[in-house]
Formats: structure tokens, sequence, C-alpha cells
């Protein structure tokens, strides 16, 4: 077992093991992502409500899922960064910080797309829409930060304090926000709360959440393997690779 | 032969891509002197940085009393005085003050009065002006009185003489062999000629890492 | 010289230190540099009342705007304000010098940031406080939400202070610190200005506030145990890159 941990921290190995993953992720993350939107748009009923409006749940939903949940990887990895030393985590903290940021901004960009037919308006201040702004304020921070600090392994550190700082401010927020939210505009309608979905519509969700988090393991093993022959670029092995 | 007060083996440390130092080995016993040479950008602030536990970006083992300074760093830290070449002094307090301030955070020294080490420093007659009305060499001598007053075994001084005129040289030299005699282990980088008996040297030069440099 | 000489032979010591003098020193330490420095005393308060001036004057100075969005201004200002007098939280102690000694001292790192902290607070957000009356009444909030605005700035500023304090210790010594701080920490204050700004409204519409209170508390307790942990962290890693 600590073996096994001792090798995930080798940059090389990773590096290999992320070589050979790439295609595991973008195969069948491409496959079920795409599986999932042409259902979702062309072949799920529409909603007796909204209409076809709806439909951009299928990518609305996936990516403000995948923006918490990148910000909580990061601050596990922060947390293995503090705690163990794992140049690994570092480098993926490093690697994944924009990307979670896009994708918060994509959420972010469908739900006002959402909103304009739903409310008449582009920005609504919604509990969730709130909520994934500040979080996006969040990403910004800690990509800020680390672009801040010269030193790596002092920059890596310090983002790693802020986002554990952060990801336990977020259920804080989360909840501050939605009480402010009640205290304003009480009983408006919610954006993703549906009371039943039929498996027509929730299925290709499903499938289109999977794919993005599977596209989400390509990028990031993309962008790790970038950032590690960056790192070690005075490394042995790095500089027979580029020969 | 005693356990060194402080050991260091293999410590190497990198900064900005650069291999600063690598390979250093040293051990400071009681009653003895170490004086980290090497010309400007060798390192020396960064190891008395890593031996004092301020900068934690170097590889290698450091050992206080036989134990890794990890371990046991509360007892390392009651018993290390060290003064940087910014020397921890608010301007805006007297000598006095900061001095009160500085002892009570490391209680372990005398109880002298204070008013005995800032006349050492000869700075007595300025004992309540703010510190912003000295000039450096006395802000300097402010921070070098917790010397008079100190019981730590272990000092770690960097640029210890820095803008010391001679005659508070020479006086700092008398008492740094005092100290020696006392049994005080005394780790320092400076400039100046040393006129001790019995100081070891440490060149940094002789570890420079131009080896693994590519 | 007399001292020296009857140095007794030096040999590790084991006992452990007192903790309260070293607090307690440090705290007067601070308190005593910011009061000889009274321009950075008054600075933060003089940009809260500025601030707060802008709101008539920028959007609208009838009673009945300003009676409803008072109690969001003056938070919103003393929010800013804090954010400013933090960039000097450790930036003195920092180039001074003063910071290595704080970290070499054998006491919890833990207590020095609190104390630190306090004695921060004391200095810029009290003033912030007991300026809120004054303000309260130009923007022509009644005596009841002044004294309960009172109150949640009272529980509110020191969690401003822990928070910003984290900021502050991360952004130590880098170019263009202040406004980064900014950006670090303001996501971080939105609870506290939401619960803040809502106990003021509730108490406003006559509605029981314990409840808002408590939450404001729990926020204060919850800053005060793990956020000097957090800027501790952040203290050494800024040094050790310094």
């Amino acid at each position: 077992m600590w073996q096994f941990f001792h090798k995930l921290g080798s940059p090389k190995w990773f590096y290999g093991i992320a070589g050979r993953l790439l295609p595991w992720f973008l195969v069948p993350g491409l496959l079920l992502l795409l599986t999932g939107i042409v259902w979702g748009l062309a072949f799920a009923p529409p909603d007796y409500l909204q209409g076809n409006s709806y439909r951009i749940i299928y990518i609305h939903v996936p990516t403000a899922f995948l923006a918490q949940a990148c910000y909580v990887m990061m601050a596990v990895a922060g947390l293995v960064t503090l705690v163990w030393r794992m140049k690994l985590a570092d480098v993926f903290v490093k690697a994944v910080a924009p990307v979670g940021a896009v994708v918060t901004f994509l959420a972010l960009f469908t739900g006002a797309v959402w909103g304009k037919p739903t409310w008449g308006t582009w920005w609504i201040w919604d509990a969730r829409l709130t909520s994934m702004l500040i979080l996006l304020f969040l990403y910004f921070g800690a990509i800020a930060l680390g672009n801040a600090i010269a030193d790596e392994k002092s920059a890596a550190k310090a983002v790693a304090v802020l986002v554990l700082v952060g990801v336990v401010n977020i259920p804080i927020i989360k909840y501050s926000v939605e009480w402010w939210n009640t205290l304003h505009q009480p009983a408006t309608l919610k954006l993703t709360e549906k009371p039943s979905m039929p498996p027509e519509m929730w299925v290709p969700l499903v499938l289109s959440i999977l794919g993005l988090y599977l596209l989400f393991g390509w990028l990031a093993c993309l962008r790790m393997q970038t950032e590690i022959l960056h790192r070690e670029r005075r490394a042995r092995w790095v500089q027979e690779l580029v020969e | 032969m005693p356990i060194p007060l402080l050991q260091a083996t293999g410590l190497s440390c990198e900064r900005d891509e650069r291999l600063l130092f690598t390979g250093v080995d040293l051990a400071v016993r009681a009653g003895s002197l170490l004086r980290v040479e090497g010309p400007n950008g060798a390192g020396k602030t960064t190891l008395l940085r890593i031996l004092a536990g301020l900068h934690s970006g170097y590889e290698g083992e450091i050992l206080w009393c036989g134990e890794s300074v990890h371990r046991v760093r509360e007892h390392f830290l009651r018993n290390l005085l060290y003064i940087g070449h910014r020397p921890g002094i608010k301007p805006l307090l007297t000598p006095l003050e900061n001095l009160a301030a500085l002892l009570a955070c490391h209680p372990g020294s005398h109880r002298d009065p204070l008013e005995g080490a800032l006349e050492a420093v000869e700075l007595l007659p300025f004992a309540h002006m703010p510190c912003h009305h000295l000039s450096a060499g006395q802000q300097r001598r402010v921070a070098l009185a917790r010397l008079y007053l100190s019981d730590e075994p272990l000092w770690i001084l960097d640029e210890a003489f820095t803008a010391i005129d001679r005659a508070g040289v020479e006086s700092l030299e008398r008492l740094l062999e005092k100290r020696m005699a006392a049994g005080g282990a005394i780790i320092l980088t400076t400039h100046h000629r040393l006129s001790i008996s019995g100081a070891e040297s440490l060149d940094l030069l002789a570890h420079t890492g131009e080896a693994l440099a590519l | 010289m007399s001292a020296m000489q009857k140095l007794p032979r030096l040999t590790p010591r084991q006992e452990s230190v007192p903790v309260w003098p070293a607090c307690w020193a440090v705290m007067r330490r601070d308190l005593l540099s910011s009061l000889r420095q009274r321009q950075d005393l008054f600075n933060p308060l003089l940009f809260f009342v500025m601030v707060v001036s802008l709101f008539p004057l920028g959007v609208s100075p009838e009673k009945a705007f300003l009676r409803e969005a008072g109690a969001g201004i003056l938070w919103v200002a003393a929010l800013l304000s804090t954010l400013l007098s933090l960039d000097h939280l450790f930036r003195h102690d920092f180039e001074e010098g003063v910071l290595e000694q704080l970290l070499l001292q054998p006491q919890p790192l833990y207590l020095i940031v609190l104390t630190k902290v306090v004695a921060h607070w004391l200095v810029t957000g009290v003033p912030l406080i007991l300026m809120t009356p004054v303000l309260g009444i130009m923007l022509q909030l009644d005596g009841n939400s002044i004294a309960c605005l009172c109150l949640t700035l009272l529980l509110g500023t020191p969690v401003l202070s822990f928070i910003g304090a984290i900021g502050a210790a991360l952004t130590l010594g880098l170019r263009s610190a202040g406004i980064l701080l900014s950006l670090l920490v303001i996501p971080l204050y939105i609870p506290v200005l939401i619960f803040g700004t809502g106990t003021v409204m509730a108490a406003g519409q006559g509605l029981p506030t314990a409840s808002h209170f408590a939450l404001l508390g729990a926020l204060l307790v919850l800053a005060l145990t793990c956020a000097p942990f957090a800027a501790a962290a952040a203290l050494r890693i800024s040094v050790s890159n310094s």
C-alpha cells in the first residue's frame, strides 16, 4: 500500500500511467457526453412547464456538478500537499484550477441562458446562480495566488491552504446564500428541482454527467503531463524523452 | 565525545531553479563557534534560516541534541536565539520596550535589568527614544543587546556585525569568546575579519551544486 | 559585563515556557505601535465614513431608500475598511524581522496569531463600531436598528479580521499584495455580510433576532478556532519563501 502511494507520488511513473490512461478517458467520455447531449436535446420529451428551454440542463447540470466536485478534489489534493508533501498533488491542483474555473463559468453562462426564457431576464440573483458566482470568485482567487508566488513549492502550499479554507467555507456560503435568497424573494421558480423526472429525461442527464467527468479526467491527465514535463525539465528522463 | 547540540547531515537547498548548496554536513558542540563563509549569493543566509527552522525548502537532516529537530521543535526553540539580518526591532518603540517584548517571548533569559544590557551596547542614553530616531548600527545594537541577557545555549547570528563600528565589533568578539568558554554554541556569518581563537569555519563554495546544474 | 562572568555553564533547558506573558507582550507591542502611529488608526475610520457618504450622493438621499439600504451600506463599508487595514496586520512585522522572531518563539504560533488579530481588531474594528451610531443617524436608521447593527458589527467584525488574517498571511511579501488580498478574502466574507445585514433587516421588521445572532456567534466561534491555524500555516509558508 505505502509503496503504491510512494510510486504514485513519483512524477515519472505518473507521466507514463497518465499517457496510457488518456484514451480510456477520452473515448468513453466523448461517447457518453455526445449520447447524453444528443438524446437530451433531440429525443427527450419536452417539459410540461418549461417546454423545450429546460433542455439546457443537459449542459448546465453536468457543468455545475463538476464545478463543485473539482473544487473539492483540489481541496483533497491540497490536504495531501500539506500533510504528505506529495509532488503530484500540487501538480494536480495547478493543472486543474483553470479547468474548474472554465467549467464554473460554463455553468454560470448556461444558467444565464436558461434564465432568459424562464424569468425573462439574463441574470437573476437566484441562490444557485449566486453560489456559483462566488465559487467562480474562489477559483479566481486560487489561480491569482498561485500565479503571484514565484517559488513553485511555496505557491503550491499557499494555494493548498487557501483551497482548504475555501472548502470549509463553501457549505457556509451555500447555506447563507440560500437563507439570503428566501429573505429577499420567497418562492421563485427553482431551476433544477423537478418533483419527478421520467427516465427518458434523467438517463441522458446521467450519461452526460458521467461523460463530462471522464472528459475532465482526460483533460486533468493531459494538463498534469504538461506540468510534470515543465517541472522536471532538468531531469534526465525528460531530456531523453524530448530527444 | 558528547553529542553535538546541533548537527546537520546532507543538507541541500534549491532556490529559484538553482542549486544553492549540496552535501553540507556540520556539527556544533557546546563551546564551539562555526563561521559560515562564502561570497554573496552562496546561500549563507539561507543555510542559517534552514538551521533555525525558518526555511523549509531543503533536503537533508537536522538533529537537535541527537534528535530530529521536527520532533523536538519546542525544546529546540526554547534553547535557540536567532538574530537575522533584519533585526526584529519595532521602529516606533523604544529600545527598552523592544527588549522587554523580545525577552517576554524568550523568558529563559536573565532577570538582570535590561538597562545593563543596553549599557553594554552603549545605548543607555537612548533607552527611552523611539528606535526610528536611532542609526542603523544602533538599531542593530538593540537587537544584539539580547545576547548579553541570553541563556539560550545556541546562537545563530546572521551578519552579526553589519553596521557595527570597530569598537563595537571588538566588544562583541569578547562576548562571543566568553560565551564559548561558558559552553555556548554559536553559528554566524559575517564579512568582518574575526579575531576569535578556536573558531571553525565552513566554506559554502566547496558545496556549490555545479555538478548537478544543467 | 559582570553579567557574563556569573553565567552558569550552559545546558539546554527542559522546562516549558509560560505562554501568557508572551501573548501579553505581543499584544502590548502591537497596541503601542498602533497608538504611536495614529494615522494608521484614523485612515480606515475616515475611509469608512467617506464610503458611507458616497451612497446618499451616488444613489439617493431619500429617507425611504436610506432606511432600506442603511444597514447594508454600513456593513459593506465596514467590510471594505477592514480589508484595507488588513494589509499591515503582518507586513510591518515581516519587513522589520519581528515576524521571524515570532515564528521562532517556543509558544504555540496559534496563540500568537490569535493575539495579533485581537490587537488588530481592537484598533481597527472597535473604532468602526463606535462610529456606526453617528453614521446610522445620518442614514435615517431608527434607534432599534442602530443598536442591532452595532451588535452585529461587534460579532461580525472580529470574524472579518480573523478570515482576513489568513489572506494577509498568504499574500505577505508579494507584489500587489493589497488587491490580491481583497480577491482572496471577499468571497469568504459573504456569509458574514449576509447574516449581518439579514439580522438588522429582521430587527427592522420586528421579527425575532435571537437565532440570527446565534448564527453570527457560531461564525465567530468557527473563525476564532480555525482561522488562526490557517493563518499560522500561511505565515510559515510566506516566511519560508522570503
